[in-house]
């Protein structure tokens, strides 16, 4: 072992100590804990030479893991609550978690819709006759450093349960607002959403306002049981000098419908990596995102698809749009198991380079071990067409305004797929204020 | 009287390579201009540079919009002072809805010659009562810009931006091409009904059919990157007979 490695081992069990009274949980949830940290702390932040995490080397991009934030005070309560109010979305059921803890009063927790019930992570791993839940940090799906970490150091979280059959009117949304600098926010949520539903989960990420060069370490499990119809709608608005690394899993029942959408524009660095695994036959995923990233910001979007039983369908649709020296990364797998035949797995990534330094990753894969399957991978990147920009312009458009109205109109096709209006308007006007900040 | 349109001595070149050598052409207002002339004779190349697409450049000689030097213009400007050019192959964008795109375009040139914006309805009005005087079928406005346009849909399209944005100067690039004779006929019928005293139009044309339904005032025929002969449309039917080859040893 180098000296290198052997100084950041003993700032890394810094990291865990000092957490330590604020890591809810005894007993097996503590044990767990010190397993995941420790798994944490044997990997190291993970670099390019891990395959997964190549083109986003959080060693170089993240240096280390910020310190927990500690729980906010009254100051930083009604920071959060402004910016809960600057988001501008109307309508939904909130549940905001700031620098990592929920906060019952900026949240809808009295007005909770039929059907919805609400517990908090931090209650149920306090809680003694809890102690046995260490399987709520637990993830069987997906291992990496990033998510031992999250299960170590997770401070809080909401765990929502929707019964059979009900269809929601409000959205649920989890929001998470940031007031804290250099700090990390550690969070993992539950989801249960149950057969014969109708749900709309929204999750936002903010900045309160004088919020520097935090990180946002989330994750979030989504259980959707069968013939249920949701709609997930991720809008990463971090500040732009933030770092945002997210683990989101999903379980889909049979004949169930997931259409989500991922849109990051926020944080200098971002990591959203999505598994959704099909465990009922007859089940559609609809997964759309768009990045919008200008300056040095470095966003990437990683999705893992697992067919793991017959007759399912899914479709990926992405978009980058990259202005200055920015960098996009998506990667896409779908896994198609022996038995799942009928599979029809298609994904479809483009990337706008708008200036000659933006710089764009695409890997698609498919690992295909069925043989009756519709599977199908593209990926184009370009500068905007000449002779699309040369038609506005001869109509009259200035150039920023051509090009807005052809990167809107590039976008539109993945942000086209939210159903809500209300969220759909806000994918829009964020990335019309994108534009705008184009100059 | 300033011309509407004055070209002098205009030498243009692609990648180094001269494509007009030396071009002269006055157009006046009301007045219908055919511009005739083999493939390659640099027909495309002029309404191109009057336009502002990229890629070309000029080495010598001038173009004047009503008096005003055009090519120290970006093509939005020169778009809000009034030229149109019809394209030869309209563009399809996808993704942005028709509707958008005419008003967008509208109420920048209007933006850009300092008059005020159009609201929403007053702009519906106003495509409404253009596109009924067109017989363009509305469906046609609620798709997205040219997609999945037939070849004459797309020429319709441009016939009612020109009667949307009301230009001085059109120019009309081979806007034969792609067409089948009813498509020409009813294109060729809206470029009529948009003939008036204060606007000029530029058609650019291979064949003479098109000047059947679109009559000129004059007309001129280019090779080899220059006007070799102007006349009256009896030209136009002289070429019809006797072919190019004529012109094109002249210029040689």
């Amino acid at each position: 072992m180098n000296i290198a490695l052997a100084t950041s081992n003993t700032a890394q069990d810094e990291l865990f100590t000092s957490a330590k009274g604020r890591l809810p949980g005894v007993g097996p949830v503590a044990t767990m804990r010190r397993a995941a940290f420790d798994d944490f702390a044997r990997r190291g932040l993970p670099h390019r030479r891990i395959e997964e995490w190549k083109y986003t080397d959080l060693r170089a991009l993240l240096r280390e893991v910020a310190p927990l934030a500690p729980a906010p005070d009254q100051a930083a309560l009604a920071r959060a609550g402004a910016a809960v109010k600057a988001l501008g979305i109307n309508g939904t059921q909130k549940f905001v978690l700031v620098d990592g803890t929920f906060v019952p009063q900026l949240s809808d927790v009295s007005g909770l819709e039929k059907g919805v019930s609400l517990r908090v992570l931090r209650d149920v791993l306090e809680n003694k006759d809890n102690a046995v839940r260490a399987d709520l940090l637990q993830t069987s799906v997906a291992s990496d450093a990033m998510i031992s970490l999250n299960t170590a150091l997770a401070t809080d979280g909401v765990m929502i349960d929707v019964a059979d059959g009900v269809s929601l009117t409000k959205p649920l949304h989890i929001v998470h607002v940031a007031t804290s600098s250099d700090t990390s926010a550690v969070t993992r949520s539950l989801v249960k959403i149950g057969k014969g539903t109708n749900v709309t989960l929204v999750e936002s990420f903010a900045a309160a306002e004088g919020a520097k060069t935090y990180q946002s370490h989330d994750s979030i499990v989504v259980w959707i049981g069968d013939n249920a119809e949701v709609q997930h709608v991720r809008l990463m608005e971090d500040a732009l000098d933030a770092a945002n690394i997210t683990t989101a899993i999903f379980t889909l029942g049979a004949k169930t419908r997931l259409n989500t959408f991922c849109l990051t524009h926020g944080a200098r660095v971002s990591r959203y990596q999505g598994f959704v695994t099909f465990k009922g036959e007859g089940s559609e995923l609809t997964t759309n995102g768009v990045n919008l990233l200008g300056g040095q910001r470095h966003g990437d979007t990683t999705l893992l698809v697992d067919h793991a039983v017959p007759g399912c369908t899914s479709r990926e649709t992405f978009r980058a749009a990259l202005d200055a020296r920015a960098h996009s990364v998506f990667q896409g797998r779908i896994i198609v198991r022996p038995d799942a035949q009928q599979t029809d797995g298609k994904m479809m990534t483009r990337a706008l380079l708008l200036s000659d330094e933006a710089e764009v990753d695409n890997k698609p894969e498919l690992e295909i071990f069925a043989d009756d399957v519709s599977c199908g991978h593209g990926a184009t990147t370009g500068a905007l067409d000449e002779d699309l920009l040369f038609y506005l312009r001869a109509r009259g458009l200035p150039e920023k305004e051509a090009q807005a109205l052809l990167i809107t109109a590039f976008v539109g096709e993945a942000i086209e797929s939210i159903v809500n209006d209300d969220l759909r308007e806000f994918a829009v006007a964020t990335a019309e204020r994108w534009l705008a900040t184009r100059g | 009287m300033t011309a509407l349109l004055e070209v002098k001595g205009l030498k243009v070149q692609v990648e180094e390579n001269e494509i007009l050598h030396g071009l002269d052409l006055t157009v006046n207002e009301g007045e219908v201009h055919a511009i005739m002339g083999p493939n390659g004779s640099g027909k495309s190349t002029l309404s191109h540079v009057i336009a502002g697409k990229p890629g070309y450049e000029v080495t010598a000689g001038e173009i004047l919009f009503k008096g005003e030097n055009l090519l120290e213009m970006e093509p939005n400007e020169r778009a809000a002072k009034g030229v149109f050019l019809a394209f030869q192959y309209p563009v399809e964008i996808p993704g942005v809805a028709t509707m958008t795109f005419l008003r967008t375009a509208l109420n920048a040139q209007r933006k850009a010659r300092g008059e005020g914006e159009y609201s929403t309805p007053d702009f519906l009005k106003k495509v409404r009562e253009v596109s009924a005087r067109l017989s363009i079928p509305q469906d046609m406005l609620k798709r997205g810009v040219n997609v999945g346009f037939s070849g004459g849909e797309k020429k319709r399209n441009e016939v009612l931006q020109m009667a949307l944005f009301e230009p001085s100067l059109c120019i009309l690039d081979e806007m034969d091409s792609g067409l089948d004779i009813d498509a020409l006929r009813i294109a060729a019928d809206g470029v009529n009904s948009l003939r008036s005293k204060g606007r000029a139009m530029v058609v650019i044309t291979h064949y003479q059919r098109l000047l059947n339904y679109i009559i000129p005032d004059f007309v001129h025929v280019m090779s080899k990157g220059r006007v070799v002969k102007s006349g009256g449309k009896d030209l136009a039917l002289e070429l019809e007979k006797s072919g190019y080859a004529q012109f094109e040893d002249k210029a040689a």
